[in-house]
């Protein structure tokens, strides 16, 4: 069995799991995800190998490494989308706000309500414009028409998309551009008010002024919301986090300050990955 | 991936003609100037235009590695590294030139006495070696011989700050030597600052191989 690997959020600095005297770890309450000890398999295939990491609250954390290294797997623990997935099996704990949310009693419908996701394409309802972001509130019983009218424009607005589309809320969403329907998305994802983000390589099928917009978001999101992002974008890892956390062949190798990884990262493996020398 | 490393091997390629062309440029212009030589100083100053011409090279290799390739980590320092380095080699060009003019526009040997009583060849001796060790330390990335040059730079700051009293001594003793006295001190204070330009390349191999930042580092307030 690989060693377990396990890293801890400090109040200024992360460190790696090896040769560390850990200062003030923020534990419990003060992290928004804590990973204990995690390991997780598809069968017989083990692709998390005892992952420990605390994810700090309004901040952007990106997840990157090679494919197969179960970056992808990591970010759907934390809303349970691996749970459908044949052969799925997983050892450890997860906390978000200090609550596990592997426990047998726990909604997922409603851990979901508090983890949205933004998945690589862009991937709207074939409905309206308006009825894409007010689908998340009417499945949740919401049936004040004034306040779904104004949870849909906070939310467009929020996602730098109000502008564009006010006046054709009940165009299609298929009728926008790739980096309009991932808005879209994004803003479907903000509708429902969720204090978590999880984004799976959101603009790897956008154009570089698409891309520009959606990282210019996160930017702005961080500041109401934990968001995490994978990405094999080692320049938009560098651009838009602030941590990084750097995953291989199930393990998580370094995850430290964003500022840290991408100029004196601690593991050779790290730097070697960043440079473009494997992976 | 391979075109980024031959482009950075290009660079660390032109980074070392930048130094040995630089160092052959201030070995002939002080051998120009203690033999009052004035061809070695005119080849000096001829040869001053490749220098410029080899330091905007660099510059806009390097810009282009960067944009093309966003370099990080180790890369971004070895860019960082060979960018201020070139800047020092071309700086220690400047004074080469600098010492050539001197030989070119002012045809009289320097008395030999005063070459002796400034330590003049103890400096150039000193330099020397400081550029020994810089070569091994960029060539070999040599981090051990890079620390070195730290030391003997206080030989050159030693000669430079008791120069001064020297020469009003010298002065005082015959007064024809004014004119050449001045030349000199000029020359021991642009040595002096090579000596510091060379602690810069120095530094600046170090923080490439170890991320340790020294600039700045040991002054006292």
């Amino acid at each position: 069995m690989a060693k377990e690997m396990e890293v801890s959020i400090e109040k200024d600095i992360i460190m790696s799991s090896d040769n560390i005297v850990k200062k003030e770890s923020l534990k419990g309450q003060d992290a928004k995800i804590s990973v204990k000890n995690t390991k997780v398999w598809y069968g017989d295939f083990q692709a998390i190998k005892g992952i420990s990491m605390d994810i700090k609250p309004n901040s952007v954390t990106a997840f990157i490494g090679p494919s197969g290294c179960g970056k992808s797997t990591f970010l759907r623990l934390f809303n349970r989308m691996n749970d459908y997935v044949d052969g799925f099996s997983m050892e450890g704990k997860i906390k978000i706000n200090g609550a596990n949310i592997y426990k047998k009693k726990v909604h997922v419908e409603e851990l979901r309500k508090e983890v949205g996701m933004v998945f690589q394409k862009p991937n709207p309802f074939p409905k309206s414009i308006y009825e894409n972001v007010a689908y998340g509130l009417k499945i949740q019983g919401i049936s004040d028409k004034k306040l779904i009218d104004s949870r849909v424009e906070k939310a467009l607005k929020q996602a730098d998309l109000w502008e564009e589309v006010k006046n054709d809320l009940k165009k299609s969403a298929l009728a926008l551009s790739g980096g309009q329907q991932q808005r879209l998305c994004i803003a479907r994802t903000l509708a429902v008010e969720p204090s978590i983000i999880l984004m799976d390589e959101p603009t790897s099928a956008l154009d570089p002024i698409s891309t520009a917009k959606i990282e210019d978001l996160i930017f702005e999101l961080k500041e109401k919301y934990t968001i995490i992002i994978v990405t094999h974008n080692m320049q938009q890892a560098s651009r838009i986090s602030d941590y990084t956390a750097f995953f291989y062949l199930g393990e998580l190798v370094e995850y430290n300050k964003t500022k840290t990884i991408f100029t004196k990262p601690e593991k050779k493996r790290t730097e070697n990955y960043i440079t473009g020398r494997f992976g | 991936m391979e075109n980024a490393n031959y482009q950075k091997e290009l660079l660390n390629q032109a980074g070392l003609d930048m130094m040995s062309l630089c160092i052959s440029q201030l070995g002939k212009a002080t051998e120009a100037y203690l033999n009052n030589d004035a061809d070695l100083a005119e080849e000096v100053i001829y040869t001053e235009s490749h220098v410029n011409a080899l330091d905007i090279s660099i510059e806009k290799n390097c810009e282009r590695y960067l944009a093309l390739y966003t370099p990080v980590a180790t890369d971004l320092r070895f860019v960082m590294a060979i960018l201020k380095i070139n800047i020092d080699l071309e700086r220690i060009g400047d004074h080469a030139y600098g010492i050539s003019k001197y030989v070119v526009d002012d045809e009289t040997p320097t008395p030999a006495h005063l070459i002796k009583a400034l330590q003049f060849e103890k400096m150039h001796a000193t330099i020397q070696d400081m550029f020994d060790d810089i070569v091994d330390a960029f060539e070999n990335e040599n981090v051990k011989s890079a620390r070195k040059v730290f030391k003997k730079d206080k030989i050159l700051d030693t000669i430079n700050r008791e120069a001064f009293a020297i020469i009003e001594a010298e002065i005082n003793k015959d007064m024809s030597v004014i004119g050449k006295s001045l030349q000199l001190s000029s020359i021991i204070k642009k040595f002096e600052r090579v000596g510091d330009l060379i602690k810069n390349i120095a530094e600046e191999i170090i923080f490439y191989k170890k991320a340790e930042l020294l600039k700045h580092k040991g002054k006292k307030k």
